[in-house]
This record gives structure tokens, C-alpha cells and sequence, in this order.
């Protein structure tokens, strides 16, 4: 058993949970982070990446479009490395009613959300493939962003400032004293181990969890997890972001994002954040709807169909999930509920997880009775070793262009992403990693085409090159070869999980090759390892029930 | 922007990559240097790190010779040659045409300056290690690397004189027009290209006489370059201008289904697909001309698939090894010349299984890619070397250069052996 003494103690490791880790370090308050999966595992690393303009939201969800307008224009100053800057349009298509036009002027007027409109042809040239059928266009300032290293570099720079991360760290109980929360009791889901960390607040940061934590403390918190279904399209259909000018609905945006361009997304109420399945008709909404924008995507290749959980607040009878503001919500246990020391932060967008970090900093400090000022906004992030990105916006061919610049195209572990050997031999050795998952939300490894076709057994063999000396605590069958087994079967599946709706055309092709390397050249299933399903809340893999999801059709 | 299917199906080919690597597998060039990194990284890979209106983020794709192999061999039907050239074009379009592509592309330019009274002069310039040093130190282009002689007289000059003193003949002043007097005899056009013009009329003299032997009168259109040394080099825009040119020249021919025949597989394939597929000219009229174009020795076999062709051959006791150019490998024709010569009474012709000769049009004299030129075709030397013939045959002239200048071999158009059959 470890003990941990710490002011703050944040539970989440998603875009919030770090965020306000890194606010809380600036203004100098010590603080601990935990996550029971990777950082970004939930679902800030399952999002479509789009750097909000607002304009989304200008006419039903005021608030939020105005939060996102502001802290585009911030984000976009303090972690450029992380975004691309596409641009946005927002194009009335045939199905879409015009009417809505002088709604979402006057609400991009009313929320300070910047949009001009463009000729249509203008529109055309920029993008080619776009729908020409399309009555008007107006351009925002949409972009897309890293969500897994935006998180990574606000943990870097939180730890950096004295913060501490433990991930893998999944949290089974509130310690109560009286009517206050003193602490929290964790399970360090890698060693077995308990972990008391003792506090003096606690934020939670839980997203679509934060009901499940909120009620280890005896509080009730509703948190409506809203699942939205997202279709990665093999390459860059469209280099801009584009929005159906309408009220939002299922598959109305393709967002361009590294290789890839997102269609989304539904939103689906589902009972439990950890159990959820993608069903057909969601995919197939996806590419119908996205036939409205770019005519013939549906014949196109998909990559993968993914599904997030939104953490939306439900604090009043809304008709439709889809009616729950966007706009997040800081409750204050003392206030609400006469249970001191915690407070949870819920709702909100990816977008705008640096103001709410702010805001739940800036509760707990005065809670704390700490007087500094919040400086997220002013300094700039810091760029986590090892991303090749250098300084500057993102642009589509960086990657390539970095690769080219030291002849490193020898090196590819991840071909169709551009990861090089260093890049995993890194992600291994320093520690942060504990699958090839974990790798991949660092490096993209095994997110392109092939799925992990040619980037799995590469990825296994280096990890089990590097770390022969630290066999896992509690000893698998098979010792070291059968953790490496365990390692490369859970990537795989974690992998295929993603083609098993979407598999028909070139994709379908592409998991046949996948399938017989795996299973007739390598003869995985034949390997000496247990398989996930038998293994007993491995340390290594997701197969933990807190962590795993998507596992089990709904 | 409009799609047909052609240029949807270019476009689709990047969505058919499973990234089974079969392509850098067979790959000749990055079997040979490291400085190459695949077919599959500069094509299909690289291509969806490419966005327009973006710097183009590699280099590396120009150490691709566009040999098409990789074509060839994908099991899923991606274009990967063109999806390389384009991304060459792009990488032009971004920083201009270099001096030595530019010299390269406009080659045929020499030809027109060089070919006839001055070709001994410029022969021994172009032999001269001296210049050549300059030359590579300069522009880059390959000292050792195997220049064609220039003729003393031009193709077009030998066919001009032939026709006048065969005057009592009808055949059409070679004009371009549509003039040509309307008769029983067959007709076909002759697009000889710029080699044969400028280098090796022997061999389009061979081809008039195969063809006149089997009934036709030879047309010889007015043509420019085809344009395939620009193309690839990246030059689309001026490789365009070429390609619509030829067209018209060739169009009216085409509307009244004169076949249009080339001894160049180059060339025929250049006005078959290649530059209409690169370049995205897919209009009726580069349909038609396609459409009606054939390497000589497809045309030929089409005759003897008809029974139309003349087998009066005599006996040719040799055995001579055979190489089919990448360039005819992708018409996707089978090997017409052997189907051919093997028709001819003692002749045996080997063929053999290289990929390519390393040359690849303009690539093998480019200084830098001189050396895996020679290691590239490295193979097919020993081949052609180990037949003990003091003779080799190639259907396409850079080819037959380049086997010549790495074996030693003299290397003939297997028109000409043909020709020899007819006596």
C-alpha cells in the first residue's frame, strides 16, 4: 500500500481532469491527477477533433457558442502545434431549409461567433469535392485538433510545475470524514496495488464517469452519457471542416483531421459510459448524411467507426438528448448537496476544457483561500519530447515532411502514419506506456488504413526486445513471451473492434490481409498466451471492466 | 470539377492500397539504393500527406523512374506510377522546371539542331569525356551515361525523297492534311517519334517496308514530341500543349479509322493512355486518337489473327536474347513481337525476366541515378551478355541504349529482324 499526500487531487484524465491538473500547478497548488485508463482513454481520445468556431451552437446553445468562440481564438495562441487551422464552412445543401440562414447569422451577431459568407464557387474551388449543389456558403473559424497531444502536453507542463500523474489508476472509493471529503482510494490497476491519497479537495473530473464518482461520495450527480458514433474516411476527403447549416443532427460535419476525415456524429443515449456497442444504422446514417456534403463518400473507403461519450448534464427534463446544452456546469457539492471538499466539473465541449479548467481552479483556490490568478490563457504549451511537430500550426504534411528531412523513411514501425522506431522505442522505454494502445494514442500508431495490419507485430517484438528485465507483478502464464503475446492480441482486437461494422469493401479486403497475417502466417491464435477474454484484469491490457468499453453490443 | 470514371478510378486506386507491399517487393529501383523508399511510401502512403495548395512535404518520390512495375504487380489495381508522377508535377508545379529537366523534357530540341550535316560534329560532342564532365558538373547530367548518335539524315528527310522519286505511286504528301487521295490500298500512319527521327531512322524504314510488304501505304503525319520526357519529369503544363497538338494532327486520321502505328512503345503508350491519364485529357477527340493507336507489332498480330498477314518469311538462323520493355509491359499486350518472330522459319528469340533495364526514359541520365540505372539493369545485362549473341533485341530505343551501353551488345528493334525475314 502507497500513500499519497497532495492539496488537490483531480480525478479524470481527459482534456479537463489535465487541464485543470495544469491550472492548479501554474498557481503554484499541489496537485495529484488520477485516470484509471491511459490519459485521453476515455472521451476526449474518442472525439471527432474539431476545434469549435461556435458556430454550431449559435442559435440553440448561445452559451456555448459564445465559450467556444473565446477560447478558439486562446487555444489557438497557447497550443498551435496542436491544431490545424482548415477553416470551417457552414453550406445550405438541397436537404437543408434556408430559413435557418437568418437564424444563424443573427446568432454568430449575438454570440460574437466570426462568419462571412463566401460565393459558392469559391467554396467549390477550395474544395472540389464538395456537394455543388449547395445554395450558400459561410466560412468560420473551424479547425481541428490533436486531443491527445494537447492533453499530453498540458500534462507535461502540469508535471513540469510539480504535479504528479498516475495513470492506470482507477479510483474505488471516497473517503468521507463527517461531511467532508478527505481522500480517495485507488487501485493501481498495473501492480494490484492500493493507493490511499489523502487531500484536502477534489475535483471531480470524470466526464462521462463523474455520476460513478460523484456517488462513491454519496452524491448524486446525473450525467446523461450521450454516445456519438463517428466514420473515419481512409484519407482527406475535404481540407476544410464542413457543417450543414442547419440545427445540429446526426451526420452533419466532416471534420479533416491528420490523414483522415471525420463524419459525425449520433448521439445516442446510453445507460452505462462503459458498456456500448456501434450499430449498423448509425454508420449508415453517417455516410447517407455525409452524401449531402460530399456526393459519393458513401462509396468510399472507411477506415473505422469509433463511438465517445459525451458528459452532458442533465439538470432539468429536456425532451432530447440532443436538447441538453453543450455549455458545462461547475457544481459545488457544499452548496448543492452539504458535502464539503469536492467539486465536479460536467458538460462542456473539448473546446472549452481550458475555461473550465479555469473556473473549477479558480473555485477550488478559493476554497483553498489561494490567491493567484489563472495563466493558462497567457503561456503557451509546451511541446512533448519526441513529437516531431515542431513549433507552429499543424499542416497535413508535416509528418511526411519530417520523415523526408532525415531520410528516416527506413525506420517506420507504423508505415501508414509515419512512426518511426524512435518514436515507439520512446513511448516504451519511458515508461508512460503500458500497451501498444497507449503507443498508439502518443504516436497514431495503427491508425491508418491497414488498422495495425503491418504496425502490430513490429510494435509487440520492440517492446518485448526492451523490457525483458521488468516482468509484470503478477506473473502471467508464459512469463515474458506470453505478456508480449497478451500485449500484440489486445491491440489487435482493440483494432478489429473498430472494422466490425464497417466491414465491406476495400476495408473488408484490407482486415482479410490483416486476418491472415495474424492468424495463418504468425498463427496468433495458436501462440502461447491466454487469450483477453481469460485473463484476469491483466496490467497491461484494457480488459479491466472499468476501462474496457465498446465491448459488448449494446 | 467534373469526374469521369477514368480519373475517379486514379483518384479511387488510393482507397484500394491494403499496404501489402508487394509493389516495394517488386520495386526495381528501391531494390537497388536506399535512397528510393518504395512505391508504396511515395504513392498511396505519401499521397495522403498530400493536400493541395501545401508545400509538396517529399523528395524522395523523384527517385522513382516510372518504370510502372509497381502497376504491374498490385494485386488491388492502385495506380501507384501515376499517383508518383503527379506528385512530381506537383512538386514542378511548386518550384519550377530544373535547367536539366528542362533539357531533358526538350531533348527532342537536339535532335532537330543536331540531326544531318551536323551530326558528326555533335557526335563527337557528345563522346567527348571532356564536355561530358562539364556537362555532368553543370546540369547534372550523367557523364557515362549511354547519348544516342545523331544520323547524318532524318527519318522524315529519307521518306520525303522516297516519295518523290516513287512519285508514280499515290502516296499522300506527308502534310498532315486530309488530302490523301482516296484509293483500294489500305492505309496506315506512321508516328515515327523523335528517336527514329533524329537517331535511328533505320528503324522506321524497316517498319515503312514491313508494312508496305503487307499492303499498306504508309502515311507519315505531321507530329511534335509526345511529350513523355516531360511528363516524366513533372513538366504537365508543356507536356500538355504536345499531347493536344498530336491529337490534332492525328484526329482526322483517327475519324476515318486509319490505323496510327509506332515502332516507339514509348510514344504509342504516351498517345494510348499515359498522358491523357496524367493529365486528366479524357475528351472524345484524345479518346479517338487513343483509341485508333497501336505498337507495330500489336497491329501485326491483329493482321495474322485475321490472316491478313504476309508469312512469306526466309529462313534467319540466329538465336537472340529478348527484352520487353517496361514500356510495353504496360500496354498489356502479351509480348507481340515474339508471337510474332516466332513465326519466322530458325529463329529463336529468349526472353528475358528482368524488370527493367534501369534507364526509364530521362531517369538514367540523370547524374545522381546514373549508377542505379546501371545497378537496376545490372540483371539484364549478365542476361543478354550470358546468350553469347553478339546481338539483343528491345522494343524500345532508351532500352536498347542503355542494354547496349551496359553489355556491349548491339541491340536492334525487333522490326528490324523482321524486316531481314522478308529479304
Amino acid at each position: 500500500m502507497r500513500t499519497i499526500d497532495t492539496d488537490v487531487l483531480v480525478i479524470g484524465g481527459g482534456a479537463t481532469g489535465v487541464g485543470v491538473l495544469r491550472d492548479l500547478a501554474l498557481r503554484g497548488i499541489r496537485a495529484a491527477l488520477v485516470e484509471k485508463g491511459d490519459l485521453t482513454h476515455g472521451t476526449t481520445g474518442r472525439y471527432h477533433g474539431l476545434l469549435h468556431s461556435g458556430g454550431r451552437y449559435v442559435v440553440k446553445d448561445k452559451q456555448s457558442a459564445s465559450e467556444c468562440a473565446v477560447e478558439n481564438e486562446i487555444l489557438r495562441r497557447i497550443m498551435p502545434h496542436c491544431l490545424e487551422d482548415t477553416g470551417g464552412f457552414f453550406v445550405v445543401t438541397p436537404a437543408d431549409d434556408e430559413a435557418y440562414v437568418p437564424l444563424f447569422l443573427k446568432g454568430c451577431q449575438e454570440t460574437g461567433v466570426s462568419v462571412h459568407e463566401i460565393a459558392v464557387r469559391e467554396a467549390l474551388r477550395r474544395e472540389p469535392l464538395l456537394n455543388p449543389r449547395i445554395s450558400r456558403a459561410f466560412e468560420v473559424r473551424d479547425g481541428s485538433a490533436d486531443s491527445f497531444l494537447a492533453t499530453h502536453s498540458n500534462a507535461e507542463d502540469a508535471v513540469r510545475h510539480g504535479a504528479q500523474v498516475l495513470t492506470y489508476h482507477v479510483v474505488t472509493g471516497l473517503e468521507r470524514t463527517g461531511d467532508r471529503v478527505t481522500g480517495a482510494v485507488c487501485e493501481d490497476m498495473r501492480s494490484g496495488e492500493t493507493v490511499h491519497i489523502h487531500t484536502s479537495y477534489i475535483v471531480n473530473a470524470a466526464g462521462a464517469w463523474a455520476g460513478k464518482i460523484a456517488e462513491l461520495a454519496g452524491v448524486k450527480v446525473t450525467v446523461v452519457p450521450g454516445k456519438g458514433t463517428m466514420v473515419a474516411m481512409n484519407h482527406r476527403v475535404l481540407n476544410t471542416v464542413v457543417n450543414r447549416c442547419k440545427p445540429p443532427a446526426d451526420g452533419d460535419i466532416i471534420v479533416p483531421i491528420h490523414t483522415v476525415a471525420v463524419i459525425g456524429t449520433t448521439d445516442v443515449h446510453v445507460p452505462d459510459p462503459d458498456v456500448f456497442g456501434i450499430e449498423a444504422w448509425e454508420v449508415e446514417r453517417m455516410l447517407s448524411e455525409g452524401e449531402q456534403l460530399v456526393p459519393g463518400i458513401s462509396k468510399a473507403r472507411v477506415l473505422r467507426a469509433w463511438a465517445g461519450v459525451r458528459p452532458l448534464y442533465k439538470d432539468q427534463d429536456v425532451a432530447d438528448d440532443r436538447d441538453i446544452p453543450r455549455t458545462y456546469k461547475l457544481l459545488d457539492h457544499e452548496a448543492r448537496d452539504g458535502v464539503k471538499g469536492m467539486i465536479s466539473m460536467v458538460g462542456g465541449k473539448w473546446t472549452t476544457y481550458r475555461m473550465m479548467a479555469q473556473e473549477a481552479t479558480d473555485a477550488v483556490a478559493a476554497k483553498l483561500g489561494i490567491q493567484a490568478e489563472c495563466r493558462t490563457h497567457l503561456e503557451p504549451l509546451p511541446i512533448p519530447a519526441g513529437a516531431e511537430r515542431k513549433a507552429g500550426l499543424y499542416w497535413l504534411g508535416k509528418p511526411l515532411a519530417a520523415i523526408e528531412a532525415d531520410s528516416s523513411y527506413g525506420h517506420l514501425i507504423c508505415e501508414c502514419e509515419l512512426v518511426t522506431r524512435e518514436r515507439v522505442v520512446d513511448a516504451i522505454t519511458s515508461g508512460k506506456a503500458a500497451n501498444i494502445d497507449d503507443i498508439r494514442r502518443d504516436t497514431r500508431l495503427g491508425m491508418g488504413p491497414c488498422q495495425g495490419g503491418f504496425c502490430t507485430y513490429r510494435a509487440a517484438a520492440l517492446w518485448h526486445e526492451l523490457k525483458p528485465a521488468t516482468p509484470p507483478a503478477n506473473d502471467p502464464p508464459h512469463g515474458h513471451a506470453g505478456n508480449s503475446v497478451a500485449l500484440l492480441r489486445h491491440f489487435l482486437q482493440e483494432r478489429w473492434k473498430g472494422l466490425t461494422v464497417i466491414a465491406w469493401g476495400d476495408q473488408l479486403r484490407q482486415a482479410r490481409l490483416d486476418e491472415i497475417i495474424y492468424l495463418d502466417t504468425l498463427g496468433l491464435d495458436l501462440l502461447p498466451a491466454p487469450a483477453p477474454a481469460e485473463q484476469n484484469g491483466a496490467e497491461m491490457v484494457t480488459a479491466h471492466p472499468a476501462i474496457a468499453t465498446e465491448y459488448h453490443a449494446a | 470539377m467534373t469526374h469521369d470514371h477514368i480519373e475517379l478510378s486514379l483518384e479511387q486506386s488510393l482507397d484500394h492500397c491494403i499496404k501489402c507491399n508487394i509493389c516495394t517487393a517488386a520495386c526495381p529501383v528501391s531494390a537497388v539504393t536506399d535512397l528510393f523508399p518504395g512505391p508504396k511510401y511515395v504513392g498511396p502512403q505519401g499521397q495522403r500527406f498530400r493536400m493541395p495548395g501545401q508545400p509538396s512535404p517529399d523528395e524522395s518520390v523523384d527517385y522513382c523512374s516510372g518504370c510502372r512495375v509497381c502497376n504491374e504487380v498490385c494485386p488491388t489495381g492502385v495506380r501507384v506510377m501515376e499517383l508518383n508522377t503527379r506528385a512530381k508535377a506537383a512538386i514542378v508545379e511548386q518550384n519550377g522546371l530544373p535547367l536539366r529537366a528542362w533539357l531533358l523534357g526538350y531533348q527532342y530540341w537536339f535532335g532537330k539542331l543536331a540531326c544531318g550535316p551536323l551530326a558528326p560534329l555533335a557526335n563527337f560532342g557528345a563522346s567527348n569525356p571532356l564536355l561530358r564532365t562539364v556537362v555532368e558538373r553543370t546540369v547534372k547530367i550523367g557523364r557515362k551515361a549511354p547519348l544516342p548518335k545523331f544520323s547524318t539524315y532524318s527519318f522524315r528527310s529519307w521518306f520525303k525523297q522516297r516519295t518523290k522519286s516513287q512519285a508514280s505511286k499515290t502516296a499522300a504528301v506527308p502534310d498532315g492534311s486530309q488530302s490523301t487521295a482516296p484509293g483500294s490500298r489500305k492505309q496506315v500512319v506512321y508516328f515515327h517519334g523523335c528517336s527514329t527521327n533524329y537517331y535511328e531512322p533505320h528503324v522506321g524504314q524497316a517498319a515503312v517496308e514491313v508494312l508496305e510488304r503487307n499492303g499498306f501505304e504508309v502515311i507519315v503525319a505531321k507530329q511534335g514530341c509526345c511529350g513523355l520526357p516531360l511528363l516524366s519529369n513533372g513538366a504537365f503544363k508543356q507536356a500538355r500543349s504536345h499531347h493536344e497538338y498530336n491529337v490534332e494532327q492525328l484526329l482526322p486520321y483517327a475519324q476515318r479509322g486509319i490505323p496510327i502505328i509506332g515502332t516507339s512503345t514509348s510514344c504509342t503508350l504516351t498517345i494510348k493512355e499515359e498522358a491523357s491519364e496524367l493529365l486528366g485529357m479524357h475528351e472524345t477527340a484524345v479518346r479517338m486518337v487513343a483509341e485508333n493507336t497501336y505498337d507495330i507489332f500489336e497491329f501485326l498480330r491483329l493482321l495474322h489473327d485475321r490472316g491478313e498477314l504476309n508469312t512469306d518469311f526466309k529462313p534467319v538462323q540466329r538465336s537472340m536474347p529478348y527484352h520487353a520493355p517496361c514500356q510495353l509491359r504496360a500496354h498489356n499486350l502479351g509480348r507481340p513481337a515474339l508471337d510474332i518472330l516466332e513465326l519466322v522459319p530458325g529463329l529463336q528469340l529468349s526472353e528475358s525476366t528482368a524488370a527493367c533495364c534501369g534507364l526509364a526514359g530521362t531517369y538514367g541520365y540523370k547524374a545522381e541515378k546514373y549508377q542505379i540505372a546501371m545497378d537496376v539493369g545490372a540483371g539484364l545485362f549478365d542476361f543478354v551478355r550470358a546468350s553469347g549473341s553478339d546481338t539483343a533485341v528491345c522494343d524500345s530505343e532508351i532500352c536498347r541504349w542503355q542494354i547496349a551501353h551496359g553489355s556491349g551488345l548491339e541491340v536492334k528493334h525487333p522490326i528490324e529482324i523482321l524486316r531481314e525475314a522478308y529479304g
